[in-house]
């Protein structure tokens, strides 16, 4: 059993399975942080960075962090944890020869679509005059400024797909539910389970007969809306495969979320804007729905939200219409019914108001001060970087980053100098490592696999030993293109017996609660199922004693020697002998049985354990006589 | 005992006795015996028993009952125990034999309802009542009650077991009290039969190996050394100190927690003037302990007045070792002399902190809090490590919010156990405040604002970690040092300051109401001291927290409202309210407050906001507030108008109290001769008004005065407090009433008005309201009706009556015992009112 490790970025995992001769792929997330790199693409024509002096060209900016470790073509499914980790499958399902199957669940592919729509519609709506790639050669890029002299592998960045490839590479997958298990070629079984982490969010289980594989993979215990984590099912596994903790370990969700809060209200209060660079759906469903508590007690009832993303209005819809995948509370009020979120009574007050861009019927409602959700997080492309431009230059305006996967100062960077405050709020509702030891002593498995991140405290803060995954055993850990062989051997393989053939058998009671059958079957094997069949009629003897040699086709059915058990006690074996005539016997203790030396006629029988012989020089005679005589002591089956 | 009580007893006592007959309930018992404890107390039990037959009669009917209640039984033990105490009532119990079978074997005590923990506990409070005298003694010796109590101080009942060791404790007492007992002779042969019994158990019980009985032997002895201030009890400690001293010989010590307290309580006790020994032992023991249990005696030991020096750098030296510890482990390089000058951290102590996170926390947190109590003590240690004991401190609160990075493998492990840790946070924090009563070097000071403005930014605080960090952070910047020459905050606290006011405003904002309210009332407090330093009044007005705390008088969260009123009045106070950029309408802005306090208390819905508002404007007007003093009249009248109203007692006390500020303005102060203030010698001693009567006022500011009084509705005010349903107002009235009536004694007499239809209609109105009709208004009143009726109400006897509690015509002993027989029936009707 081997892991292939396609990933350096612990919460965007792309792992390759191969496990009992299936090639099975565990997430495809894509790394976007190569994207700063890059200058912003700014919807209206922006002055200030079309004229920021030398290396103005730019080239296509999506990134896909995959090596030539192993052939894609060979991978037999991929099996997608979440919508965050399902970035890169167009790069895969199209550029590969990829022929297999995808597997996510619903809401996870519906949200997924979303994503990459909004990615492809950010990019694709500011067509580029130019695009360079000549500065990847390596002697051109060792000359440019950092970062991007250091940038590693420039020539595996991608351009960002387009839609056509979105939807083919959606096409190939199949939808599953929570607990349904599927076969892949009968070797295996996989399962996914919920992780509580998004809507639709799934961690799998990969099983044969006698091995578990868990596959854990951005999980959260922490109550917000998706189903609760299924953790009882993670239980007794071989192997557990741990990605997708928490990016921000020190910041606890709760205390974030607070300070959100604070800080919007503080900024709204002075008469300044507050921009929330996010994601269309996600962590943006809680931040919402604590607002909606939270802005009437504040005063700020009369403060407009927006929410402006090519998807935002199916983002809004969708989450409103997945019930089955949401948390106990929610699910209750669709009975009642209510919609589950909150933010559809924010919608019907006016309170928070959607849109597909900024142009439109946006600007015609635009009113300040207010608050603007809107992407992309890395603040290089979407409307985003509109309302930077836009609100940049005052104080009394407030920038929130609460999404972890980029750095906000490097986000920033292109925008300074900035006048607008910047605050850091990170919210993520994923594992973090006091969670992950009690789960891993609650579930248990016999070894877990890690990135090697979680091995040791992040680098910033080295002596934080409580930052990093303690387990005994230790965990094993990988680095990015490395493969691992996984510490378990197969020992048992399950094999059927045909009703026939099990019809035949006879088994006999050896002793008790232990019975033997002796089987002469065919083992046939197709689809990674192993059944013992009838064997074929004996063919006619061929005369002769002279053994036949197997041949492939027809198995050998020579009649089989009875088997024999028991023990010889070698009193009786001596008062056997006597009986029958031998004399001057004697017995001799030896540290695995006894000899029965018959001086007489020169003849030695060696009793063992699990061995008996009879050593006389060339008398067959006597030989057959001995032997049927030690014979008698034995059962035969 | 009176004869009403007399007659009813025998019908009282046949109910008692009679098994079908159900007792009231058990408070009527207890009442029962109180009663019969003050009439012993009074007089002679003897004539008592002799004159009420039906008493002893109930005991022995008692004990020949076979199914009597256990309540009944133990009431009985303990009744007897009341009778006996007296000599001459316990000889004539005794003849009748009924003691012993009350108390001895015979008795209950081999019967089925001893299984009833009632009745044990019966048993020993009787004994403990009735061992008052020698002749008590020698019946406990013969009747073996002893013995008996030995075993009942491992009884499964907590409380028999512990009323078991009292009685020891008192009987030990009462042998050794003897004329002739002075001598602390340890010599077994000099004492008493039975104190030599108990002292043997006690001997027995610190030898057994079983920790339950070495519990209760230390238990006993902590009671004699803690209570018995008879010379004897040196002797007793020069006997068994040798035994204990050889419990600190097991491993472990058993018993600490019991030993720590006996040990305290002797050094407490007379004893150490004699037996120098006693320092060597708790040495010892010091040494002994674990570190954890070794923290309480240290703490004890670094308390007591008077004890060697030795001892006491020992002592302080164990509750600094876990800091010093931490200090240690901490450090990033060998520093200067830590806590123990130099000494490194002792082993155990460190093990005992990495052993486990529950250990880590409870010694860190007992550490912490056992020097906080030290530090405003007199007798603390000398010299005090106060920087070292900051630094110690703001190291623990590195290590728990994670910011501190320390080299050591100690000191790794440390800060994997802190960080986070709600609990040592909070005692850190409340150490830290504690520690601003002392002052320390400039850098520490530093370091003590920044782990403080950490604490308080952090969004990983939590609302009750936040709380303590605002209320250590109050602590230092009140005790921060004033520039010399003026009283303005020094450079480095207004540096401070104005860091810490965005984080304030922050918190103002917090979705968590308990963060919003301390973040409130920490403002009002530093407020309500530093609103008349420049420095402070620049930084704040300069800041957005005012205008952010009069939005919060809208908050969702009724306190929160109730301290954003309280925070506003503060605030408005000092003018802090009002922006300093319009010059052009001064008070704009705070006039608009006090609209918007009156709205509070008009409408608000929840109590707690309406009494911060009264609160505050009773300040207001006790101040001098600008908007009040530009007339004080309509704001007298707008505010006892709406506080009449008000369903919340409290917050129509407080109208009162206005009321009364204001009275004491118009008409001079509670003692004071003259509303004009005119600087007289005060001769009368400040006190409550009933007691200190001022004297009267001139009749012609007098009768102006009143007039306000009447304009503002005072009088319609105070007289319906006064017939309030809530005891505490209607007393406040009174009060203010006879405080009026004497002020205004002169003006007019009796004859002016008395007669007046006006006078007449008040006084009717009144009657209706003290029935409990309060819908008709008064009106507008006379100033010389107004005194009329003040005149014609006994506000004396209404205040005697008020002064009574509630209960006080029903809690006559002939109520109780007709209460009793009423309850299962035996008279006829039911006259008194069961309360």
């Amino acid at each position: 059993m081997k892991l292939y490790c396609l990933s350096g970025h612990p919460t965007l995992p792309c792992n390759v399975l191969k496990f009992k001769s299936t090639t099975v792929m565990l997430d495809c997330g894509l790394d976007m942080t190569s994207t700063l790199n890059f200058l912003p693409l700014p919807l209206v024509q922006s002055p200030r960075l079309s004229n920021l002096p030398g290396w103005s060209l730019k080239d296509g900016n999506a990134f896909l962090d995959k090596t030539e470790l192993i052939d894609l073509s060979t991978v037999d499914v991929i099996l997608i944890s979440n919508y965050h980790c399902m970035m890169a499958l167009p790069y895969i399902t199209e550029h590969t020869g990829f022929t297999g199957t995808v597997y996510a669940t619903e809401p996870t592919v519906q949200i997924g679509r979303l994503l990459m729509e909004e990615l492809v519609n950010f990019i694709e709506r500011v067509p580029k005059a130019q695009s360079a790639s000549l500065w990847k050669n390596k002697d051109i890029q060792r000359l440019l400024p950092s970062p991007l002299k250091d940038a590693v592998e420039v020539s595996t960045w991608r351009r960002c797909y387009t839609m056509q490839e979105v939807n083919s590479a959606l096409s190939k997958i199949q939808l599953v539910g929570y607990s349904q298990k599927i076969e892949l070629f009968g070797a295996v079984q996989v399962t996914p389970l919920s992780s509580g982490y998004a809507l639709g969010s799934s961690n799998w289980i990969i099983q044969s007969h006698y091995e578990k594989v868990s596959y854990v993979s951005g999980s959260s215990l922490l109550t917000t809306h998706p189903q609760p984590m299924d953790q009882a099912s993670l239980k007794n596994s071989d192997v557990l495969i741990l990605t997708g903790l928490t990016q921000i370990p020190t910041a606890n969700p709760d205390g974030m979320v607070g300070e959100f809060c604070s800080n919007l209200a503080l900024t709204v209060r002075n008469g300044g804007n507050v921009l929330v660079p996010c994601y269309p759906s996600g962590v943006i469903y809680d931040l919402l729905e604590c607002l909606y508590q939270y802005i009437d007690s504040a005063g700020l009832s009369s403060i407009p939200f927006y929410f402006i993303s090519p998807v935002a209005n199916s983002s809004l819809e969708f989450s409103q219409i997945f019930a089955e995948w949401l948390c106990h509370n929610k699910q209750t009020k669709v009975y009642l019914p209510e919609p589950p979120f909150p933010h559809a009574e924010l919608i019907q007050t006016n309170k928070l108001k959607h849109y597909p861009s900024i142009h439109g019927d946006f600007s015609n409602d635009f009113r300040q001060p207010c608050v603007v959700f809107t992407g992309h997080p890395s603040l290089r492309f979407g409307d985003v970087v509109h309302f930077m431009e836009l609100w940049g230059k005052s104080s009394l305006n407030t920038v929130i980053f609460t999404e972890p996967d980029f750095s906000y100062l490097e986000a920033l960077a292109p925008y300074q100098p900035l006048a607008m405050k910047c605050i850091y709020c990170p919210i993520d509702t994923r594992l973090n490592f006091i969670q992950v030891s009690k789960l891993l002593k609650e579930v248990q498995p016999l070894h877990v696999v890690c990135p090697e991140q979680y091995t040791q405290p992040p680098p910033a803060q080295s002596h934080r030993m409580d930052l990093m995954i303690d387990c005994q055993p230790p965990a094993m850990s990988y680095r990015r293109a490395e493969v691992l062989a996984l510490p378990f051997k197969r020992r048992y393989e399950k094999i059927e017996i045909m009703p026939e053939l099990a019809d035949s058998l006879v088994p006999m009671e050896i002793k008790p609660g232990v019975s033997l059958a002796t089987v002469s079957a065919v083992l046939h094997t197709k689809d990674n199922k192993h059944v013992l069949q009838p064997p074929p009629r004996p063919a006619q003897p061929t005369g002769g004693k002279k053994r036949k040699r197997a041949s492939d086709d027809i198995p050998d059915c020579k009649v089989l020697k009875p088997l024999l058990s028991g023990s010889i006690p070698v009193d009786q074996f001596v008062q056997t002998l006597e009986k029958h005539g031998f004399s001057d016997i004697k017995v001799e203790d030896t540290a695995k049985g006894h000899i029965v030396l018959l001086q007489e006629a020169e003849t030695l029988i060696q009793i063992e354990e699990d061995s008996t012989h009879i050593i006389c020089d060339n008398d067959e005679m006597l030989r057959v006589r001995l032997r049927d005589l030690v014979l008698k002591f034995l059962q035969k089956f | 005992m009176d004869p009403e009580c007399s007659r009813l007893l025998p019908a009282l006592c046949a109910v008692l006795a009679d098994p079908r007959q159900p007792v009231a309930d058990d408070t009527c018992l207890e009442k029962l015996l109180d009663w019969f404890t003050t009439v012993t107390a009074a007089g002679s039990s003897l004539l008592l028993l002799q004159e009420n037959p039906c008493l002893v009669e109930l005991l022995f009917r008692v004990l020949k009952s076979q199914d009597l209640s256990s309540r009944i039984l133990s009431f009985s033990l303990r009744l007897a125990g009341i009778f006996a105490a007296q000599e001459d009532c316990f000889q004539y119990l005794q003849q009748g034999e009924l003691l012993p079978m009350l108390f001895g074997e015979v008795g209950p005590l081999g019967g089925a309802a001893w299984t009833a923990p009632a009745v044990r506990s019966g048993w020993i409070q009787g004994l403990r009542t009735l061992a008052q005298h020698p002749s008590a003694l020698r019946f406990l010796a013969a009747c073996g009650a002893v013995d008996t109590i030995f075993s009942l101080q491992g009884d499964s009942s907590l409380f028999v077991a512990s009323a078991a060791g009292q009685l020891l404790v008192h009987i030990l007492d009462l042998a050794m009290r003897g004329p002739a007992r002075g001598r602390c002779s340890p010599q077994a042969c000099d004492w008493p039969a039975c104190a030599q019994k108990i002292v043997c158990h006690i001997e027995d019980s610190l030898c057994s190996i079983a920790t339950p009985q070495v519990t209760q032997a230390l238990n006993v002895l902590t009671t004699v050394f803690g209570h018995c201030r008879g010379l004897w009890t040196q002797g007793l400690w020069v006997r068994l100190s040798p035994l204990v001293a050889r419990l600190l010989e097991k491993d472990p010590v058993p018993a600490s927690h019991s030993l720590v307290d006996l040990l305290l309580s002797v050094a407490r006790s007379s004893v150490p003037s004699s037996d120098r020994g006693l320092w060597e032992t708790l040495a010892q023991t010091l040494s002994h302990l674990s570190p954890t249990q070794a923290g309480p005696l240290a703490l004890g030991i670094l308390k007591l007045q008077d004890c060697p020096q030795a001892l006491r750098t020992q002592a302080f030296g164990i509750l600094l070792q876990p800091l010093a510890c931490v200090l240690e482990a901490a450090a990033q390089a060998p520093g200067p002399p830590g806590l123990l000058g130099g000494a490194a951290g002792d082993p155990m102590t460190a093990d005992t902190l990495l052993c486990s996170k529950s250990a880590c926390v409870g010694l860190l947190c007992c550490a912490l809090t056992h020097l906080g109590l030290l530090q405003p003590l007199p007798q603390r240690p000398s010299p005090w490590p106060q920087a070292p004991l900051l630094g110690a401190a703001v190291t623990v609160l590195r290590l728990c919010s994670g910011s501190v990075a320390p080299t050591s493998d100690v000191g790794g492990r440390l800060c994997a156990i802190l960080v986070g840790c709600g609990r040592v946070q909070r005692a850190a924090l409340d150490f830290l405040g504690a520690l601003s009563q002392g002052a320390g070097p400039q850098e520490s000071v530093t370091q003590v604002f920044s782990v403080l403005l950490e604490y308080l930014m952090s969004p990983e605080s939590s609302s009750m970690v936040l709380k303590k960090a605002f209320q250590a952070t109050l602590r230092w910047l009140l005790s921060s040092p004033k520039t010399p020459g003026c009283c303005d905050l020094d450079p480095r606290t207004q540096l401070f300051l104005r860091e810490l006011l965005p984080v304030l405003q922050k918190r103002l904002c917090s979705p968590c109401w308990e963060v919003r309210d301390s973040g409130l009332e920490f403002l009002t407090q530093m407020t309500r001291h530093c609103g008349g330093q420049a420095g402070f009044r620049q930084a704040l007005l300069a800041s957005e927290v005012p205008e952010l705390t009069k939005q919060l008088l809208q908050d969702p969260e009724s306190y929160v409202r109730a301290s954003a009123v309280t925070a506003t009045g503060q605030l408005s106070s000092w003018a802090l309210l009002a922006a300093p950029a319009s010059p052009e309408r001064p008070g704009a802005q705070q006039k608009s407050l006090l609209v918007e306090l009156l709205h509070v208390l008009c409408a608000d819905s929840e109590g707690f906001p309406r009494r911060a508002v009264m609160q505050v404007f009773t300040e207001w007007l006790r101040d001098g507030h600008a908007d009040v003093a530009e007339d004080p009249e309509r704001f007298v009248a707008r505010v006892l108008q709406a506080a009449s109203r008000d369903p919340d007692w409290e917050v129509r006390a407080q109208g009162l109290e206005l009321a009364l500020v204001f009275l004491g303005q118009l008409l001079g102060p509670r003692g004071s001769h003259c509303p004009c203030a005119v600087a007289l010698p005060e001769t009368a001693p400040p006190g409550t008004l009933a007691q200190a009567l001022p004297e009267a006022a001139p009749p012609g500011t007098l009768a102006q005065a009143l007039q306000v009084l009447c304009r503002v509705q005072l009088f319609e005010f105070a007289f319906r407090a006064l017939f309030d349903c809530d005891r505490p107002v209607a007393q406040k009235s009174c009060d203010l009433l006879l405080f009026l009536r004497a002020k205004a004694a002169p003006c007019g007499s009796p004859q002016e008005a008395g007669d007046s239809p006006n006078v007449a209609s008040v006084e009717a109105t009144l009657q209706r309201w003290q029935a409990g009709e309060q819908g008709q208004p008064l009106g507008y009143l006379e100033p010389g009706a107004v005194m009329a009726v003040l005149r014609s109400i006994d506000l004396e006897g209404l205040r005697d009556t008020l002064a009574e509690s509630s209960d006080h015509v029903e809690k006559s002993p002939q109520s109780l015992l007709q209460d009793m027989l009423a309850a299962v029936g035996v008279l006829g009707e039911n006259e008194a009112d069961c309360y």
